[in-house]
């Protein structure tokens, strides 16, 4: 048995309370407990997080890179939903 | 017969088609200074080349424990006993946030540290060479990490998205290992005569092989255009090297320590120290397993991954059995 037949997982760190967790990276674990036990002296040697998710890299699902034009298309020829987009007079106010 | 082979020849264009496709998406993308992640496509050489040397890199950083581990038992007080555990847990770090950046080009944890065990994959050379005092702890700090540093900041703009991530993280800690190391240097440079000796000692020891870390001079380094136009590296050996020297000048000044090397001095004209040359005769035998201690560096580190075999089987035990357990539970 070796390091290998350890999985991978991605960890994901809140750096302080009302923040969003965002992904620092990755580390191979026998399971949860320890993804998390070494996520923390990995990750957060500094204070750096309040928070620790860990995820087996296995369950997320990725757009491919190679799409990545079509898949990303339809948001790019509407630019009316910037703010903008909108012609207002000058002058108005809080708008 | 015939139609199956023009139906292959037709299939063979049309991949290279797609393939200088992508080529030309790849170096539109570097040119642009975007970076590249691990899904995209990218020719085969910058894949090997990155992967050469971020497992250099993060052997690099493992092996590098055991000089200054070598001296935690002995540090003079507890802070300083502390702090080198801190640095060389963080080395440990590094190590892993490297491995795990190598590990999105497709190559594998046990792969890597087979090909470290086996001499096939390289570490820097500046880990061959012993720590005989406690002064090396602080000649290390100041000057081997402070080398490091000055090679690795540029790299927090490589192409390649996670190395680049991985070196921000790394760069961050780095701060820390030279500054404790400039710091102990001090105290004994202001310590008593032996003490200041000891410390001159160090650094007259770590000196050359520091300057050795940036690698070959420019005209012999053979893998250096290729990684700058990739943007893997961004300055050449020689000019990070000569930055380094200006750097240390003042630094060794304020320690009242000397740098061993009778041709260091101001050039009003380049707006650079000139220093003497280097010994890259010593550099080669090193790299070839000729220093000090290549066989025990890599002897060590083969005998606590052997040695470490059964805490790695008991935790996957566990977690089978946990995990057995769970499922039955559910069941
Ligand atoms: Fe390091
Ligand atoms: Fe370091």
């Amino acid at each position: 048995m070796t390091n290998t037949d350890w999985p991978l997982w991605e960890v994901f760190v809140r750096s302080r309370r009302g923040l969003s967790h965002t992904h620092a990276g990755s580390l191979h674990a026998p399971d949860a407990e320890f993804a998390l036990r070494n996520a923390r002296d990995l990750y957060t040697r500094r204070g750096e997080g309040v928070s620790i998710w860990v995820v087996p890299s296995t369950a997320i699902t990725a757009s491919s890179p190679d799409e990545k034009d079509p898949f990303f298309e339809p948001a790019a020829d509407k630019p009316y939903r910037h703010p903008t987009f909108y012609d207002i007079p000058e002058g108005v106010k809080h708008l | 017969m015939a139609t199956a082979a023009a139906h292959q020849t037709h299939g063979t264009e049309e991949r290279r088609a797609a393939t200088a496709a992508y080529e030309q998406a790849f170096d539109t993308a570097v040119a642009a200074d975007e970076r590249i992640e691990p899904r995209d496509w990218m020719p085969d050489a910058y894949r090997a080349t990155l992967v050469r040397q971020m497992a250099q890199h993060a052997h690099s950083e493992i092996i590098g424990m055991q000089p200054e581990a070598n001296w935690i038992t002995r540090a003079p007080s507890l802070r300083r006993k502390a702090i080198l555990m801190a640095k060389v847990q963080d080395e440990a770090g590094h190590g892993l946030y490297l491995y795990s950046a190598a590990e999105t080009l497709g190559t594998s944890r046990e792969e890597l540290l087979d090909k470290l065990h086996s001499g096939r994959q390289k570490y820097s050379s500046i880990f061959n060479y012993p720590t005989l005092t406690w002064a090396d702890v602080g000649a290390i700090g100041w000057l081997v990490d402070g080398a490091a540093i000055t090679n690795q900041v540029p790299l927090c703009r490589c192409s390649y998205g996670p190395y680049a991530r991985a070196m921000v993280r790394i760069c961050k800690e780095e701060s820390f290992h030279q500054r404790q190391g400039y710091e102990l240097l001090l105290a004994l440079s202001n310590g008593t005569p032996e003490q200041h000796e000891m410390a001159q000692d160090a650094v007259n020891r770590w000196w050359w092989p520091s300057l050795m870390m940036f690698g070959p001079p420019d005209d012999e380094s053979a893998h250096s255009a290729q990684s700058m136009t990739w943007k893997i590296k961004r300055h050449s050996n020689d000019e990070l090297r000569q930055r380094f020297v200006d750097i240390c000048v003042p630094q060794a000044e304020s320690l009242g320590l000397t740098l061993p090397d009778p041709d260091l001095k101001w050039n009003e004209e380049r707006g650079h120290y000139d220093f003497g040359p280097i010994d890259w005769t010593e550099f080669k035998e090193v790299l070839k397993g000729n220093g000090p201690c290549n066989e025990q560096r890599i002897t060590q580190r083969r005998r606590a991954h052997e040695e470490g075999a059964w805490v790695r089987e008991a935790a996957a035990a566990h977690a089978a059995k946990h995990s057995d357990r769970t499922g039955a539970r559910q069941a």
